[in-house]
């Protein structure tokens, strides 16, 4: 490999000119960096100064100078991107150093949403996943690479549906952007995973808390900031590509970008991705029909420079995922068999094959952007996107009908949106907004099953500012936002719900015809919300910060919550919203301390939360029907406090050892009825210890350990049911939380070079001691286990 | 300036969209809903029908069915039938044709408190030879009173243990209907 690295040095150095005279025989040689989010920097000059030597770095940002003399070195590092970076080192061996480079804060507004993002957020919660992290997640969903953020977990429909939890919130409490567009795709549901391409993104950043005010004014849970790869401004053509294999479930991925780019800041890339999976195994089972089959891809163009710039995106996204066989049931009954008897009802051989029940979700993605630097003012920015997302839900049907999906919906969404930023004084930034959007959603007639989600219209308006101060070591900032939400909905009732619900009596001037057995009713709702947030940064010194915040936000109740009204086969219940339920609001408050030093990396992260009609399903009691016996779930609303602590600590023992621990614990409490809230992730704690050597390929080797609690605060929901077939009534125990559960996994890999392109080999290991558990938060629990061990192997090629 | 070109027909393109019409959304053709089931009971060797119903009109509504259940005689065997319906559709649609063509994933299965009625498949099996159920026969057995239930399972496993002999214990899918009829066995009168 030295042959090859040396190789390596005298095809990308120019010059090498020898210095005379002392011991010139050391090596020094790194990597240099992205300091905001640790990706790597392709092509950047390291030139020692005082012994006239250089190089740049390679595909992998490294580099080697050989043949450095000792003493003391004057180094430059500088990429076209970024600011030069001067400093001071005293060799007396062969020595390596890892170098970060700041972006200009010119250059990385325009090409990177995150530094944006980042210098927006100083003052609140934010984590962010890098390139080289995401890349591990591939083959998996967005919600697993989240996971690696401490207070972050999921909420599953099996392995494949996994939503993000952010400190105890999800579903509509969270916002995804998606390269700078809210993404709209029916996140009310538990089994409505967000409809995103993790391939698609070059790092992502998670904000606990509605704090990041630009993106909107209701996320109570948090923001999920997708960005795009980054943009470097140079003649350059270059991509990567993933390919992974697991065993279980027979997975295959496939990930490919290209990108383009040329020192004028023309630049066009293009990505895809391809991932197909079969029924995966529990240790002890197959799970059958848990297959997924996904395909997606997107291209985007522009061009950037510092005054003026525009660019356009598409991406098209396509899922099929079956949903364990198994857990499509009918009653009550049914469920209490499942509950009862351990293991799933339905266990057949591997196969490729996803049968109903499935789902088969579409998501299309267009957006236009410009932007333009007013000199002395700042920068005004103008965006349109367009969003399609088509959700078919197939059911297991009666009559040859399994073909026809039981849901059909189609969600488009129209957004214009303009923003003005005013940082002409660096100390003083002012950023104002105002954005407005069209929904349409329509549930097809043709499916021959009731609407669960209605036909409506939705407009909505918003207008934010946010500001940004600077002094004396302290960094304040605030915002404040205001959002109108109209929604126009066309809905049928049974007349027989329509009574029982007692809107006879509230809201009979909204039926618009009578077709006999049931209304046309067109309901109508205006929902005026103000958003508000402020923080406050103070460096301590260069090691010690902490970080205050506040948060006030309102959610507009989402369509599932107001008009939801129909059977969920895989709980046996009928789930109701409610046209009274009203917009929620969170008052967060949250304080982080942050130590960073070259050996320790510790950050702790409180909060308190504090929700005013906190909107959730409750079990209200049972209905009977032909089919039997259903639990009725309807929409509440109570107040709420959520309070949790969410550390990370990393140490690095020597350059080769490092262990770290990310722990998290949260406390929900329903305080109308002093009770503990449902859903909400028991304590966990995640150790793990790396051993890396730089110059054996860079060869690393971990061991993580992920413990998860059993929740022991809970709400009991059960419910007795009575079981004709057998004469009995039985204890439907939907409520008690599963036994906690420990698993091991285990990772390796190396990367070396070959002319021009990096190749990386990685192997792992899931759950090594196959472990049998069952996941809180998995809705999948009561009929299987979940996932067995995996073996894992992923090839990486950057070219 | 191209861009702001395209940026404006983008934005009219977006409002030109954004005019929503005016149009109702049209009903949902429920077609898969079982409103009724039908069962009548022939006496074997003479006798008028027995008839028990459950009518549920609003399918997955908030109504309960109507369950009509009915008095057997003692020691007397009923040739049974069993009819579905689907009432929210005028004239009302006949279910059954729908099982019987997908005999395979359907099955039948009755059981019994309080009374001691055997329940016997009868009428075609399905293409694998396991039964149905839409038609059986009941022997009523002793006076009492008690309750028989039916059950309708969609995907059943027929060949697992006992289910191709009416047991349901074993035999999985979903439930399509269950129903529960209030049954008084009553013994042969006896003029003094």
């Amino acid at each position: 490999m030295k042959s090859k690295d040396i190789l390596l040095i005298l095809l990308l150095n120019i010059f090498t000119s020898t210095v005379i005279g002392q011991n010139c025989t050391y090596t020094f040689s790194g990597i240099v960096e992205d300091s905001h989010d640790k990706s790597i920097i392709v092509g950047a000059t390291v030139y020692i100064k005082n012994q006239n030597k250089y190089t740049t770095t390679g595909v992998n940002g490294k580099f080697i100078i050989n043949n450095v003399c000792e003493g003391k070195l004057i180094i430059e590092v500088s990429h076209l991107a970024c600011n030069a970076k001067n400093f001071e080192l005293i060799i007396t061996e062969d020595t390596y150093k890892i170098i970060d480079l700041e972006h200009h804060i010119e250059e990385l507004e325009e090409i990177n949403v995150h530094a944006e993002l980042a210098k927006k957020t100083k003052t609140s919660q934010e984590t962010l996943i890098n390139a080289k992290t995401l890349d591990n997640f591939s083959d998996a969903n967005l919600g697993d690479a989240l996971k690696e953020v401490s207070g972050v977990s999921s909420i599953n429909t099996g392995n494949t549906i996994t939503k993000p939890v952010i400190n105890g919130l999800h579903s509509s409490r969270i916002l995804t952007s998606v390269n700078g567009v809210r993404l709209q795709d029916q996140d009310w549901g538990i089994e409505h995973a967000p409809n995103v391409d993790i391939n698609s993104a070059g790092s992502i950043s998670v904000i606990k808390g509605a704090n990041a005010l630009e993106y909107g004014g209701d996320a109570i849970g948090g923001v999920i900031v997708m960005n795009p790869s980054k943009f470097i401004r140079k003649d350059s053509l270059y991509g990567k590509t993933i390919l992974s294999q697991q065993n279980n479930g027979r997975l295959f991925s496939l990930s490919t970008n290209l990108n383009k780019t040329t020192s004028k800041g023309w630049f066009v890339n293009g990505n895809a991705s391809f991932k197909r999976a079969g029924d995966f195994e529990a240790p002890d089972y197959n799970l059958t029909n848990t297959g997924v089959n996904s395909y997606g891809f997107s291209l985007a163009g522009g061009y950037k420079e510092t005054n003026q710039g525009f660019d356009i995106f598409y991406s098209y996204l396509s899922n099929e995922i079956g949903i364990l066989r198994a857990s499509h049931i009918g009653t009550t009954g049914d469920l209490v068999d499942a509950i009862n008897s351990g293991i799933p009802s339905v266990i057949n051989d591997f196969s490729y094959t996803i049968n109903n029940p499935k789902q088969d979700v579409k998501h299309q993605l267009v957006k236009a952007k410009m932007y333009k630097r007013l000199e002395e003012l700042g920068k005004l920015s103008i965006q349109y996107d367009f969003q399609n997302n088509e959700r078919l839900e197939f059911d297991i049907r009666r009559g040859g009908r399994s073909d026809i999906a039981a849901t059909d919906l189609t969600l488009k969404t129209h957004t214009v949106s303009a923003d003005m930023k005013f940082d002409s004084d660096p100390h003083r930034i002012y950023k104002i907004g105002i954005s407005g959007g069209y929904q349409n959603n329509f549930s097809n007639p043709d499916t021959g099953v009731r609407r669960i989600i209605p036909d409506y219209d939705k407009f909505n308006t918003g207008i934010y500012g946010i500001s940004e101060f600077s002094f004396n070591g302290f960094l304040l900032s605030a915002g404040v936002r205001y959002d109108y939400n109209h929604i126009n909905a066309k809905k049928f009732y049974l007349k027989s719900r329509w009574n029982s619900l007692n809107y006879d009596q509230d809201f009979s001037n909204i039926i618009i015809e009578d077709f006999g057995t049931q209304y046309l009713v067109n309901p109508k709702f205006n929902f005026h919300n103000i958003s508000a947030s402020t923080g406050l940064l103070y460096q301590l010194n260069p090691k010690n910060s902490l970080i205050f915040n506040y948060g006030l936000a309102n959610r507009a109740p989402n369509p599932s919550e107001l008009f939801s009204d129909g059977l969920h086969h895989s709980a046996a219940r009928i789930e109701l919203g409610n046209l009274r339920i009203q917009p929620e609001t969170s008052h967060r408050f949250s304080g982080t301390y942050k130590f960073e030093s070259s050996k320790i990396n510790l950050s702790v992260e409180a909060f308190f939360n504090r929700i005013n009609d906190f909107i959730y399903l409750e079990p209200s009691g049972t209905e009977t029907t032909l089919r039997g016996t259903f639990v009725v779930w309807d929409y509440k609303q109570v107040n709420a406090n959520l309070l949790g602590i969410d550390t990370n600590i990393t140490y690095n023992i020597n350059e080769n050892l490092i262990i770290s621990n990310k722990s998290s614990l949260l406390k929900g409490k329903d305080i109308d009825n002093s009770r503990a809230l449902i859903d909400i992730p028991p304590f966990k704690t995640v150790s793990s210890i790396l051993y890396k050597k730089e110059n054996w390929n860079n060869f690393f080797a971990s061991i993580e350990s992920i413990f998860n609690a059993r929740q022991n605060e809970y709400p009991d929901n059960n419910f007795t049911t009575f079981v004709a077939t057998t004469n009995t009534n039985e204890l439907v125990d939907i409520s008690t939380p599963p036994s906690g559960y420990h698993l091991l996994n285990f990772s390796s890999g190396f990367d070396f070079n070959m002319s021009e392109t990096n190749i990386a080999l990685q192997f792992s290991v899931n759950n090594l001691l196959d472990t049998s558990y069952r996941d809180y938060l998995n809705r999948q629990r009561f009929f299987a286990d979940d996932l067995g061990r995996n073996f894992k192997i992923q090839l990486k090629i950057n070219y | 300036m191209k861009t702001i070109k395209l940026l404006a027909i983008a934005c009219i393109s977006a409002i030109t969209f954004a005019s929503c019409s005016d149009d109702n959304p049209t009903p949902t053709n429920e077609e898969e809903v079982i409103t009724t089931m039908r069962i009548t009971l022939t006496p074997v060797g003479g006798g008028s029908d027995i008839v028990l119903e459950s009518q549920d009109l609003d399918g997955d509504g908030p109504n309960a069915p109507v369950v009509t259940g009915g008095t057997l005689s003692a020691n007397t065997t009923y040739n049974a039938t069993i009819v579905l319906l689907n009432e929210t559709e005028d004239p009302a649609e006949n279910i059954t044709t729908e099982v019987a063509a997908e005999a395979e994933e359907h099955q039948f299965f009755y059981t019994a408190t309080g009374i001691n009625p055997t329940f016997t498949y009868t009428g075609a099996n399905d293409s694998n030879g396991n039964p149905v159920g839409i038609t059986f026969s009941l022997a009523s057995g002793s006076a009492g009173t008690g309750t028989i239930t039916v059950t309708l399972r969609h995907e059943p496993n027929k060949d697992a243990s006992g289910v191709s002999d009416g047991n349901i214990a074993n035999a999985g899918g979903e439930t399509d209907i269950e129903v529960t009829f209030d049954i008084t066995v009553q013994g042969t009168v006896i003029a003094v």
